[in-house]
């Protein structure tokens, strides 16, 4: 039974006013302010004003912001779609009929570094890529000289990082999706012959696609987002090496206190946010 | 068979490498904050508790790891409020924007939002709020709204109606119906979402980073940066041990989440019989 609210709809007032004042106006703003010349410093910030497209215009022809968005590209590739989600899914794969004991200490392992908060994470990782770190150690008994990794190589420290962080959460979602693949299909599948690889291509994979696609949308929009672990690792650098779209917008509103051409990249980035959104409740096919 | 079980070794093999490569950074860490002159590589420590003790002999850590919890703890309790509430209506009557308002919901838990984070700090700097927590802590709170919301709804979805009906023939209200019957009963499904608001607040960096500016009233993941980050000489053990530190709230949170989830609903039973 289904009543008509007699003003219980009031209950959600305190919930519609925090997400208008914090989530909506802010938005709102982000669009206002991105067509402003708004600065914290210099003669802009004595006179604000409207000025069109201009940071636009700015902001494509900035070489920094093209590379970021490049950088962003590589990181969302890498660390996201191949990283997460193809070593998430490789990992639930393998754990998958294997000894209980065996599976319960590794998922733990791989869970520790999902539950450890982004700022140790990154921590660790920097010990580990440093000069004298853990990694230089192991290539070291291979008789391979240490690799200043945070400056050969920093795009690839991030994505590593990022990956340690956050496969765990693919791998729980395609482990919940792969024990619900009924056993006899498999089965069936085998006793008629067919190779392990045929039943993942033909029967595993197909019948946990709804998850793999819903869990691509939500970690690369995570990942978009991803601000603490790379300004903590690398801040950006060395030079704009790391520089993703987040660090880049941080760096003009908060270093050079460009707040205009910062909320426009805010804007640009909220873009790419709302395009990946839709699409990721598109492959939700919720029902509300 | 043969050929069978050499596949099973392999894969057995794979997952003892991957796991050795997913344990080793926090191996380090571990090791590091038993000791005293700890280095940036794995190494066995000359064990001791110096490290632990030293982080939480200061008093500007401890009132970092108590503004931290005040921080986290007061948005987890915002969240789980303003959630129920939202989440009742939206779960037991017809409303005519509740479709459009729970797609809006489910858009909004999507968004990034680091995105918006340089528009809030203007809001902040217009309205003189920078530096305060009580503002900051308002924002986390509606940050992870969506989320909460969403969350409940299913939630309380799952509690059947027939016993609140019940409730209503002895004269209940609706808001009596909600705090007696209907909020007590979906007790785990609370508690899993102020677990997840806690420590995804605990965690955060961002945006305490942004908003709040004098040391006093940074959380332990502001401090813990400028701990790694200024400091020229970085004394490794201390860090590790302070890390470990903050990172156990999350662990133990987490947990205790997995034991939540794992018991369920059992409530639909409570209408039979």
């Amino acid at each position: 039974m289904k009543r008509k609210s007699r003003g219980a709809f009031l209950f959600l007032t305190p919930s519609v006013l925090l997400l208008l004042i914090f989530f909506i106006v802010p938005i709102i703003l982000t669009i206002c302010f991105a067509f402003t010349n708004m600065a914290l410093t210099g003669s802009a910030a004595r006179n604000l004003q409207f000025i069109g497209f201009q940071n636009f215009t700015n902001m494509f022809q900035d070489p920094d912001f093209r590379i970021s968005v490049w950088r962003t590209l590589v990181f969302l590739i890498f660390s996201a779609v191949i990283g997460q989600v193809v070593l998430g899914f490789i990992l639930a794969l393998l754990m998958k009929e294997k000894n209980v004991t065996f599976r319960r200490i590794i998922g733990i392992i791989v869970i520790a570094g999902w539950v450890t908060p982004e700022i140790v994470v990154a921590f660790c990782m920097v010990a580990f890529f440093s000069d004298n770190g853990s990694l230089n150690q192991i290539i070291g008994w291979f008789g391979i000289s240490p690799v200043s990794w945070l400056f050969s190589f920093p795009m690839v420290s991030v994505i590593i990082a990022n990956i340690w962080h956050g496969t765990a959460f693919s791998m729980m979602v395609y482990q919940s999706a792969l024990d619900e693949i009924p056993k006899d299909i498999e089965e069936a599948a085998t006793i008629d012959g067919a190779s392990n690889f045929k039943i993942l291509s033909y029967i595993t994979i197909p019948m946990v696609k709804g998850s793999i696609v819903t869990n691509m949308m939500l970690v690369t929009l995570q990942t978009l987002g991803v601000f603490t672990l790379i300004y903590t690792m690398t801040g950006g650098g060395p030079g704009t090496a790391t520089q993703t779209l987040p660090v880049f917008m941080y760096n003009q509103a908060f270093v050079n206190y460009q707040f205009g051409y910062g909320t426009a990249i805010s804007l640009v980035l909220l873009v790419i946010g709302i395009v990946a959104s839709l699409f990721y409740m598109k492959s939700m096919k919720v029902k509300v | 068979m043969v050929k069978h079980r050499l596949q099973r070794n392999i894969q057995y093999g794979i997952l003892v490498i991957l796991g050795l490569c997913f344990l080793l950074p926090l191996f380090w860490i571990l090791l590091a904050s038993f000791d005293t002159n700890a280095q940036q590589g794995i190494k066995f420590p000359n064990f001791t508790l110096d490290n632990f003790s030293a982080v939480l002999g200061d008093s500007g850590n401890l009132r970092s790891f108590g503004v931290g919890i005040i921080l986290s703890g007061g948005q987890a309790t915002l969240v789980v409020l303003a959630s129920v509430l939202a989440a009742y209506p939206l779960s037991r009557y017809e409303m005519r924007f509740k479709k459009s308002f729970l797609l809006s919901i489910l858009f909004m838990t999507a968004l990034p939002i680091t995105a918006v984070m340089v528009p809030v700090f203007q809001m902040f700097l217009f309205f003189k709020l920078q530096n305060s927590i009580f503002a900051t802590m308002l924002f986390l709170t509606s940050s992870s709204l969506p989320y909460g919301i969403w969350m409940m709804k299913s939630f309380m979805d799952s509690v059947p109606i027939d016993l609140e009906e019940a409730a209503w023939i002895d004269g209940a209200s609706v808001w009596g119906g909600l705090r007696r019957i209907v909020a007590p009963l979906m007790l785990p499904g609370i508690a899993t979402i102020a677990i997840f608001t806690f420590s995804g607040s605990w965690g955060n960096f961002f945006v305490p980073y942004i908003l709040l500016q004098t040391p006093e009233k940074l959380p332990a993941s502001v401090t813990i940066y400028q701990f790694f980050g200024s400091h020229g000489m970085v004394e490794y053990g201390r860090l590790a041990a302070f890390s470990l530190l903050y990172t156990m709230p999350s662990v133990v949170l987490y947990m205790f989440s997995q034991r939540y989830m794992s018991k369920g609903f059992s409530m639909g039973g409570a209408t039979k019989g």
